[in-house]
């Protein structure tokens, strides 16, 4: 349904974030936002909810932002937005703005869409609002130095889900945002790595051309939170979706589909690497992988409990 | 004598706000229901849904959401209007700051209630004054016809090239909220043609070597929110405090236009006395006491007592160089308080205006009274006594206490 996508000419289009901004290195969000915004033409309006990414972009006097921005507070980038686009469709309706649509974006962490911005996410989708949200999860909160959130796995190890005696790392598994964002009867609902971004080009595509609420849940794979090399960031977010930890699916007009690798995987079963593939290459799970396995055979029952679920679901719509 | 423009209604003071922000050309509406503000949410509801209106309702899922939605549809350039009430306001509270701080235009009721717990519904002032110090500009009216009024003198004061500053309209809960009055409306194309629309004031940008409206208009890439340490933050709060300073005159311009479009006013704009001149007592107050507090003076004026009130129509920017100038002279003032401040010396107003006094050369005595604390009536029989207090202290009777809790049971 998409045309296809030509790497150079990508590279060439306006650089909606620009260089310059106070990211760690290896850090995959600006990778993210600046795939995501080269798909999407002006006239836009970002709205970013409080986090590493608007800390990092936003430093006074300078700003990495080339396009019309806003970060209002941590919890109400959801609701923020719903009141960019009910003001462009006032603006429309007395003649101040063209017919034009405006792309309404807005990008938020873990923190500020699983947990704290939760309520104002639902609220937005709930009325049908006609924005893209997009979720760069690095699953904890980065930004106050690696605090465990609504999206940190099982296990891990975060500054307030510390290695215990008592309590190994994060005693919950991860909240499933995508599922809850398809209860919530959003037009489109997918999720992406910026490692497989042909794929998540073509999902920003088709979000775009679906009115209503959309919900890209990305990858975001942090260097200083998961405990890996800077250089390995790609590579996690393969053997992320290779492990089926983080399966590539979409959901739309009431289908879903399993998409890029994900897809192959569920064709080929025989590509299913072990979640302990994942894991090992990550210091956060360090204490996992020293110990007797009890925790990686914990997040392996859940991956695969969770991957056959999707599959089921894919696959009885797909027959 | 000039014929009225416009009609009379009987309306509520909610149906007031309601109306007023009906004519006043708003773009986006986002509001989330709480007693005693619901009717004004549901009036507008009414008039989107019957198309009266070009507006945006966003209904929303809660307060917060309410002022930032709101604050995401000023900054895209609408004009936006919200209402609330005690623990709705509560609710926004750290997006009070935010709002100031970004210069957006909000207008906002607020149906004055009391704040939980234990909960209660009915009027006093401490969901607003709490919020004193947030950048917000804050009227409290008197009655229906001065909610209607200042609503729509408020889009015009927000709006203010020099301004962009939110402003809060205060209505007593219930009080005024929910009291059907007789109210002037104005010819919806006059309102209209007062307020305008909005046109998003410019703002220069440095990178982009111009001035540009401070809007996002999905072109232009301007940066709103961005994060101000120690060597900035401190700049963006002065420029706050200098605007907020220039709103007085801003208020008494806009105040001066309206009183030509539709003959009525009060006082300046900033404060409203009533047989200050030449008075040997004065009480200061604000909200619809006023009324109780009028009614009991013109009897005493009447019997010759040389007595007077002092209404603040804006909390702020606080009036204190009007406030000083009318009260020099006076001996002794009483300072009604409808908020409590726990663990202060006396409540806001209160502190304020005494503070506002301290340089006269001659200090008059400055007396306290905290009043209608959870929708406590003030009765003119307590107001009288008030009075006769202050009489006393003014043939030089010591007050055994400069900070007293009135109609409360001990």
């Amino acid at each position: 349904m998409s045309s296809s996508i030509n790497i150079k000419e990508l590279a060439r289009s306006k650089l909606k974030l620009l260089p310059g901004h106070r990211h760690c290195p290896g850090c995959a969000a600006p990778i993210i936002v600046k795939l995501v915004l080269a798909t999407i033409d002006e006239p836009v309006v970002v709205v970013n909810a409080t986090g590493c990414l608007q800390v990092a972009t936003t430093i006074f006097p300078y700003t990495s932002w080339n396009v019309p921005w806003i970060h209002n507070a941590f919890e109400n980038a959801a609701a923020t937005a719903s009141g960019v686009e009910a003001a462009f469709k006032a603006l429309r309706k007395r003649g101040v703005v063209g017919d034009v649509g405006v792309n309404v974006i807005v990008f938020g962490g873990d923190g500020g869409t699983y947990d704290i911005g939760f309520q104002s996410l639902s609220g937005m989708v709930e009325r049908g609002h006609n924005i893209l949200y997009v979720l760069y999860d690095n699953e904890a909160y980065m930004n106050t130095g690696i605090q465990r959130s609504g999206g940190t796995p099982y296990g891990a190890l975060t500054t307030t889900s510390p290695y215990g005696t008592v309590i190994p790392g994060k005693p919950q598994h991860k909240k499933p945002i995508a599922d809850i964002m398809v209860a919530h009867r959003a037009a489109y609902v997918a999720t992406a790595t910026p490692a497989h971004w042909v794929d998540l080009i073509n999902k920003v595509r088709r979000a775009l051309s679906t009115i209503g609420p959309k919900f890209l849940h990305v990858l975001s794979p942090c260097p200083r939170g998961w405990r890996f090399d800077e250089s390995m960031s790609i590579e996690i977010c393969r053997l992320a979706v290779d492990t089926c930890y983080f399966p590539l699916w979409e959901y739309g007009g009431g289908v879903w589909r399993l998409t890029s690798r994900s897809l192959e995987i569920a064709r080929n079963p025989a590509l299913k690497k072990p979640v302990e593939e994942f894991v090992k290459v990550q210091e956060r799970f360090r204490h996992a992988v020293s110990d007797d396995q009890r925790i990686i055979k914990e997040l392996q029952a859940y991956v695969d409990a969770m991957w056959e679920d999707l599959l089921n679901r894919c696959a009885v719509r797909h027959s | 004598m000039r014929a009225l423009l416009g009609s009379v209604k009987a309306l509520n003071g909610a149906e007031a706000v309601a109306y007023a922000v009906k004519q006043s050309n708003v773009d986006v509406i986002s509001a989330y229901p709480i007693t005693p503000q619901t009717i004004i949410v549901e009036r507008l509801s009414e008039f989107v849904a019957n198309g009266e209106i070009h507006a945006e309702y966003v209904n929303v899922e809660s307060e917060h959401s309410a002022l930032s939605t709101c604050m995401g549809a000023a900054a895209a350039g609408a004009r936006t209007f919200t209402a609330t009430s005690s623990q709705g306001l509560a609710l926004m509270w750290e997006l009070l700051y935010v709002t100031s701080g970004l210069r957006l235009p909000v207008v906002m009721a607020v149906v004055n209630r009391a704040l939980s717990a234990p909960i209660n519904i009915h009027c006093d002032h401490s969901d607003s004054i709490g919020a004193r110090d947030s950048g917000w500009i804050q009227f409290y009216v008197e009655n229906s016809q001065e909610a209607y009024d200042t609503v729509i003198q408020a889009f015009k004061i927000a709006e203010h090239s020099d301004i962009q500053l939110p402003v809060m309209v205060n209505l007593d809960g219930f009080h005024i909220s929910h009291t059907l009055e007789n109210v002037n409306i104005l010819p919806d194309q006059v309102v209209s043609d007062f307020v305008g629309f909005r046109k998003p004031a410019n703002v220069r940008v440095e990178y982009l070597g111009r001035e540009v409206p401070a809007v996002l208009d999905g072109v232009t890439p301007i940066s709103l929110g961005i994060i101000a340490l120690s060597d900035y933050y401190y700049e963006f709060k002065m420029m706050l405090v200098d605007a907020i300073d220039k709103v007085k005159s801003v208020i008494k311009e806009v105040h001066n236009d309206y009183l030509k479009v539709s003959w009525r006013g009060y006082g300046d704009g900033l404060i409203d006395p009533y047989g200050v001149d030449g008075a040997d007592i004065v009480l200061v107050i604000m909200g619809s006491a006023a009324g109780t507090v009028k009614y009991v003076v013109k009897k005493l004026l009447e019997s010759g007592l040389r007595v007077g009130v002092l209404r603040l129509r804006t909390f702020r920017p606080f009036p204190y160089e009007e406030v000083v100038k009318v009260l020099s002279g006076v001996k002794v003032i009483g300072v009604m308080d409808r908020a409590t401040s726990p663990g202060a010396y006396g409540a806001p107003l209160f502190n304020e205006l005494r503070s506002a006094l301290y340089d006269l050369d001659s200090r008059p005595t400055v007396v306290n009274f905290i009043y209608g604390i959870g929708g406590r009536d003030l009765e003119p029989l307590t107001v009288k006594r008030i009075c006769e207090k202050l009489l006393e202290f003014g043939r030089g009777v010591k007050p055994a206490s400069y900070v007293e809790y009135v109609g409360v049971r001990r």
